[in-house]
């Protein structure tokens, strides 16, 4: 953990409301782990105050890359960010997923939701270096949701696309693509990013296939160091509900640990 | 080189600059990041008898130049701080201070109580103006007659020297200090934040789950330094400021208010490095203004 104020952007890439910044920091990515996220300043003023919490959505030798999509102001400064231009970071923060020896052999689903593939690039690379087949999910509610259809497409990774309404891959939820694949294969564990009620919906159908899962939640941050307690979430742990801290208990946490809102 | 130290009297700091309770854990958060030693002190994230669960999230919201919270004091009690924390915090080299939580009067003697059984704090801060812990923000320090009361038990039951931290949601703050100086403080902090009120607009719903929450950043720094100000004047007990500092120029105003030592909070989120750089911008303006001892412009303000 430490704090890069100069990691410079080396490269932007943006798909309407969706953006990539590639950057150096060369020390953070010799830590960082699949799942982990970084804290940015977005403005070198006060407005907004605080970094924005985003995962990290690849690590390449001495570069990392974020992938957001603009959803408030303090996204919309970052996605103005351009070529060149240095970035005050601090990470890799956080606790992220489990990469265990048993993957190895092993098919692994990894399902994200609109902006919630972001850390699951990452991951996917990371599986695949410990000998496991990642399998990708992919959906959005229309193809411009899909804004790493290309780059995913370029991997050698199996990847399977919905779009509620139909206008790229499966016509539907990715939760119903999951589902339609589990009674066909047996994965060894999922790995979930995406939006509250596609998280909650894939919890419920891992339990029912007794299959492991794990999911990155999101939540506004103070400080991203587990020291403001501002990020908590309802877990269940060890028989107990707490209140726990997304940015350093996290933002990784095992699926039945987790309560959802309809819980 | 300048004497960066400040002299509360009851202790001795090695330059003025505190990271602020609340926004600095238990003080190990930050260990990753820089050598804490480098710290005139720290205070603790605020503590209970027992360990306490907080208020439901969301428990921040944004605001211009500013964030408001309504964290409620989760934390792990006095307990588990003494056993599992204090015992690392007592290796560094810097000011540690407690802040002391009480539901009511008698918890925070006790809690007091319980802290000054252990080596290793150089103060405690009794924390009566958190505006998260009590319905519609109240809090003892908007009270000088029940702020007296709880400084006077607190002093009854602990030897250790005692920094009252003030509430800035009150008309009369410097009658509050003056409470607080009568029943024996040996220092008083403040601001604790600004109750405020952050509103979702679509669902026309409370940003926060605790419905009101405390401000701070620098959208209250003018506010805190108007009342580090009228303080300084008032008391004769040491003023320790805080509200919206973030830079080493934001600190010397509170200095020039009054302010014998000031404390950071909200900046440690945003610049984690804040303290260590304030500590050094701090030592080049004194140099770079021809001071031996950086505590001369304390309430050096020409009005």
């Amino acid at each position: 953990m430490l704090q890069d104020k100069k990691a410079r952007i080396t490269e932007t890439q943006s798909w309407g409301s969706y953006f990539l910044l590639r950057m150096s920091a060369p020390q953070i990515a010799r830590e960082a782990q699949p799942g982990q996220f970084l804290m940015i300043r977005v403005s070198s003023g006060f407005n907004p105050l605080l970094r924005r919490p985003l995962s990290i959505h690849n690590c390449a030798g001495s570069e990392l890359e974020v992938f957001f999509q603009v959803t408030g102001e303090g996204t919309r400064l970052l996605s103005q960010k351009m070529a060149g231009e240095e970035l005050d970071i601090l990470g890799p923060c956080g606790h992220g997923f489990s990469l265990k020896p048993e993957f190895k052999g092993r098919e692994i689903f990894c399902v994200g939701g609109g902006r919630g593939l972001a850390p699951l690039y990452f991951l996917a690379r990371e599986l695949q270096t410990i000998g496991a087949t990642p399998v990708i999910f992919y959906g959005g509610q229309t193809l411009s949701d899909l804004a790493l259809k290309n780059r995913l497409v370029a991997t050698d990774w199996e990847i399977n696309f919905s779009t509620d309404d139909g206008s790229y891959g499966f016509r539907g939820f990715i939760t119903q693509l999951v589902e339609q694949q589990l009674k066909k294969r047996k994965p060894a564990f999922l790995f979930g990013c995406g939006p509250e009620a596609m998280m909650a919906c894939l919890a419920e159908i891992c339990q029912l296939s007794n299959l492991p899962a794990e999911f990155s939640l999101e939540s506004i941050m103070g400080c991203g160091l587990g020291a403001c307690w501002g990020c908590v979430r309802k877990i269940k742990k060890g028989g107990a509900i707490k209140y726990l801290r997304i940015c350093q208990d996290g933002p990784v946490f095992p699926a039945e640990e987790i309560l959802w809102s309809g819980d | 080189m300048v004497d960066l130290s400040s002299d509360l009297g009851f202790l001795r700091l090695k330059n003025p600059v505190i990271a602020a309770s609340g926004t600095f854990g238990y003080g190990l958060e930050f260990q990753p990041l820089y050598d804490l030693n480098l710290l005139g002190g720290l205070v603790i994230k605020g503590l209970y008898l027992k360990p306490r669960e907080g208020n439901p999230p969301p428990r921040l919201a944004e605001a211009p130049c500013g964030l408001i919270n309504s964290i409620g004091l989760q934390g792990i009690g006095v307990e588990a701080f003494c056993q599992d924390v204090l015992p690392k915090l007592s290796l560094l080299q810097t000011a540690i201070i407690a802040n002391v939580c009480g539901e009511e009067e008698e918890e925070y003697a006790r809690v007091a109580e319980y802290l000054s059984r252990h080596q290793g704090l150089s103060a405690l801060e009794l924390n009566i103006s958190c505006p998260n812990v009590r319905a519609g923000g109240k809090c003892p320090a908007q009270d000088p007659e029940a702020t007296y009361r709880t400084v006077k038990r607190v002093k009854q039951v602990s030897p250790l020297p005692l920094i009252t931290k003030l509430s800035p949601n009150v008309t009369d703050i410097t009658s509050v200090a003056l409470a607080a100086e009568e029943a024996g403080s040996e220092a008083v902090s403040l601001v604790n934040t600004f109750l405020a009120l952050a509103i979702d607009l679509e669902s026309r719903k409370p940003k926060l789950g605790n419905v009101l929450g405390g401000l701070s950043g620098p959208a209250i720094k003018p506010l805190a330094l108007r009342m580090v100000f009228e303080v300084a004047r008032q008391v004769k007990i040491p003023v320790i400021g805080l509200g919206g500092i973030f830079s080493s120029h934001d600190a010397l105003e509170f200095m020039v208010a009054g302010a014998s030592a000031v404390e950071v909070g909200t900046a440690n989120f945003v610049n984690p490095l804040a303290c260590p750089e304030i500590i050094k911008g701090l030592e080049d303006w004194a140099e770079s203004h021809g001071l031996n001892r950086l505590s001369e412009i304390v309430g050096s303000l020409k009005v």
